[in-house]
């Protein structure tokens, strides 16, 4: 991650954190960006369909319907207006807030290419979707809009006749043009939502809906700006003066003025290149790609928990091909997969228990198999002393943990903490290899890799398979959901594990009830 | 305690987003234009002559073509490109060679040029060459006119109204 992007990712989570204790993580809206976007989205439709049924959408009738709404249906018209343009301008707001933080993150490059890519046309169409609503209101605003839109699309010349001679004074207006900006106000934003919807494709239980609480907080704020501070139009729009003076709504117009200091060709060029550059974003240098998750049939029963677990819809159930007793086996779509590694936690084979040869599960990263996964447990294990010997697994995105490690504190790094089969918690407790375990990873309800703290903490719980089992001692497990900052959390909480285990002792396992040890070579048999 | 901090913690957060979008989505103002200035819009789409003279058919080349397509003419199919030229207060604002639209250059020549201007008293003289000439123009027309402050004075031209419309 380059110094800048760290940089601004360490800014997103100070202002998170400070959310964090006020909304609580399962609140945040900053963890809901696309959620809430959604849900502006619909406050704008529903509101939208109101206003047009009241609105008279001839060019000669247009202004005063919308003073008619404003004014005499203040109440409901008004407050449907006010809202539809405040929820239009929050959607700008939590869009591009979505867009840099997803940037910050780093979590447009791989496998995540496809909603980032998909996601630059969305942001054309909400802001072509904002303006052309402008326009229908007909009031001097409008009428600015207008001239300055259509001057900017006739410096390219691709017209038969320049189209602002369609506001060249009031005679030259034709309703013509207004109802196609109607239609264009209908239409685009419908084509949006089909954009928002393709956008989502490639994630699983995307977040389309902000939790309860934080719509309904949402939607009481803009209630109340609607009420104290009503949207309303600037004067009807006259072709014979000129709109000396208009107030821009910032979120969408910002860039019109521009137009006043730069050539049109230049900004069409400079939209160009920015768009662009979006769009090639996640093929930009640094390039990094891990090697995508790989099926082991001969392990694989055909149990589906990575099917429930991925994140990312990157496996499917196919029909058996190899002739074993099951009827399914999983399917790896290798250019959905970012390899978090959380299908081989989920995976009942991924124990280290077992004494098959080599250690294989049914699902594995290439890069970093559940057998290198043990052998680096049990390097970082190696040599610890003293009381309150400590092994650290902390994802790859999360903070520095080498700064942990010292003589009674061992670290290792997954892609993911949710790779970490539970069933390695029981391991390294029960073996002796150390007192106690800490999973640190990025900040409670935003992993990187979406769902990775969520089934973790399941799986801890005892309420998704693979469970830890309930022999471990949980007093000798800790979390740590860090994220960047603040910086010093999981020394804080490391500290605290180790005091608990100094007070604690040794860990002495009872001796267990006697029973079959697992078939070597059985391939497909689950732990637990 | 805490709850009351974090409730306060919501207020001041929802209080924060009320203002972003109540101070930006029609404040500050923009001033497009200075309020002691006026507008001259130069625009009109004309389709100049055609680039030569049309032959008159023979009886026998008019008979040759399908019965519903017969024309008794063959013309060129390109326009000639217009000029146009605009004086103001003495002074030439704009001359320009406005080449006719389409692929084949068969349609009509368009402009359109703002000029902001102080307001007050302006002359304006508008010319235009729509033929081959090579000489002078084929309309022009001037007037004086008081252009009050913030006025959108337009030029148009209509040859079917017999030249160049001043509103």
């Amino acid at each position: 991650m380059t110094g800048f992007k760290r940089r601004l990712k360490v800014g997103f989570e100070g202002i998170e954190l400070a959310f964090d204790k006020a909304f609580t993580p399962a609140w945040n809206p900053f963890y809901f960006l696309g959620a809430l976007g959604y849900f502006f989205y619909w406050i704008v439709a529903v509101t939208g369909i109101y206003l047009y049924i009241f609105m008279d959408t001839d060019v000669g009738g247009a202004y005063q319907s919308i003073e008619h709404i404003t004014h005499v249906q203040w109440y409901a018209g008004g407050v449907m207006r006010s809202l539809h343009r405040y929820a239009s301008d929050a959607l700008v707001v939590v869009m591009m807030l979505h867009l840099l933080r997803e940037f910050a993150l780093d979590r447009y490059r791989g496998a995540r290419w496809f909603s980032w890519f998909t996601g630059v046309p969305i942001i054309w169409f909400v802001f072509a979707s904002g303006i052309s609503g402008y326009w229908l209101v007909w009031d001097r605003l409008a009428q600015y809009i207008a001239l300055v839109t259509t001057e900017w699309f006739d410096v390219l010349d691709i017209f038969g006749e320049p189209i602002a001679r369609n506001f060249l004074n009031e005679a030259a207006l034709s309703g013509r043009f207004f109802t196609l900006m109607v239609f264009i106000h209908i239409f685009v934003p419908l084509f949006l939502l089909f954009v928002m919807w393709i956008h989502l494709q490639r994630m699983s239980r995307a977040k389309i809906n902000p939790p309860r609480g934080l719509a309904l907080g949402t939607l009481a704020s803009l209630l109340v700006l609607s009420f104290l501070y009503p949207a309303l139009s600037q004067g009807p729009a006259d072709l014979n003066t000129v709109p000396t003076v208009v107030g821009l709504d910032w979120f969408y117009l910002a860039a019109y003025p521009l137009t006043d200091m730069v050539p049109g060709l230049w900004i069409w060029a400079g939209f160009a290149l920015v768009t662009v550059l979006l769009v090639w974003m996640p093929w930009l240098p640094p390039q990094r790609r891990a090697g995508a998750a790989v099926v082991n049939l001969d392990h694989c029963n055909g149990c589906a928990r990575c099917v429930a677990d991925c994140p990312f819809n990157a496996i499917t159930m196919t029909p058996r091909s190899d002739g074993k007793p099951f009827a399914q086996e999983a399917k790896v779509e290798a250019r959905l997969c970012v390899a978090c590694g959380i299908c081989v936690g989920a995976c009942p084979p991924s124990t280290p228990f077992r004494r098959t040869q080599g250690l294989a599960t049914g699902i594995d990263l290439p890069e970093f198999s559940l057998r290198a996964l043990r052998d680096a447990t049990h390097a970082a294990a190696e040599g610890l002393t003293g009381p309150g010997r400590v092994l650290v697994f902390g994802c790859q995105q999360g903070p520095d943990l080498d700064v942990l490690r010292d003589g009674g504190v061992g670290v290792v790094r997954l892609p993911c903490t949710a790779m970490l089969a539970p069933s390695f918690i029981d391991y390294i407790i029960s073996r002796d290899l150390a007192e106690g375990v800490m999973l640190v990873g990025c900040r409670e309800g935003d992993c990187h890799d979406r769902q990775g703290i969520d089934w973790m903490e399941a799986r801890i719980a005892g309420e998704r398979d693979p469970h830890l089992r309930r022999r471990v001692p949980r007093e000798r497990l800790a979390r740590s959901w860090a994220g960047l900052v603040p910086a010093d959390k999981p020394r804080t909480d490391l500290g605290a594990l180790r005091a608990r285990l100094t007070e604690l002792g040794p860990y002495l396992l009872s001796p267990p009830p006697e029973r079959p040890r697992e078939p070597a070579l059985d391939p497909v048999a689950g732990h637990d | 305690m805490t709850r009351l901090l974090s409730v306060l913690g919501q207020v001041v957060a929802y209080g924060l987003f009320m203002a972003l979008l109540g101070a930006f989505s029609a404040t500050p103002s923009y001033t497009y234009m200075e309020a002691d200035q006026a507008l001259i819009k130069l625009s009109f789409s004309h389709a100049a002559k055609r680039v030569g003279v049309c032959r008159s058919l023979t009886q026998e080349e008019i008979a040759a073509q399908p019965p519903n397509m017969r024309h008794s003419e063959d013309c060129p199919r390109e326009r000639l490109p217009l000029l146009v030229e605009l004086e103001l207060d003495g002074e030439i604002a704009t001359r320009r060679l406005l080449p006719p639209a389409g692929l084949h250059q068969d349609g009509a020549s368009a402009v359109y040029q703002r000029f902001p201007v102080a307001a007050g008293r302006h002359r304006i003289v508008a010319r235009l060459r729509d033929s081959a000439r090579s000489e002078g123009f084929d309309h022009e027309r001037a007037m004086e006119i008081d252009l009050v402050p913030g006025q959108n004075f337009v030029i148009d031209f209509r040859a079917e109204s017999g030249g160049f419309i001043f509103k």
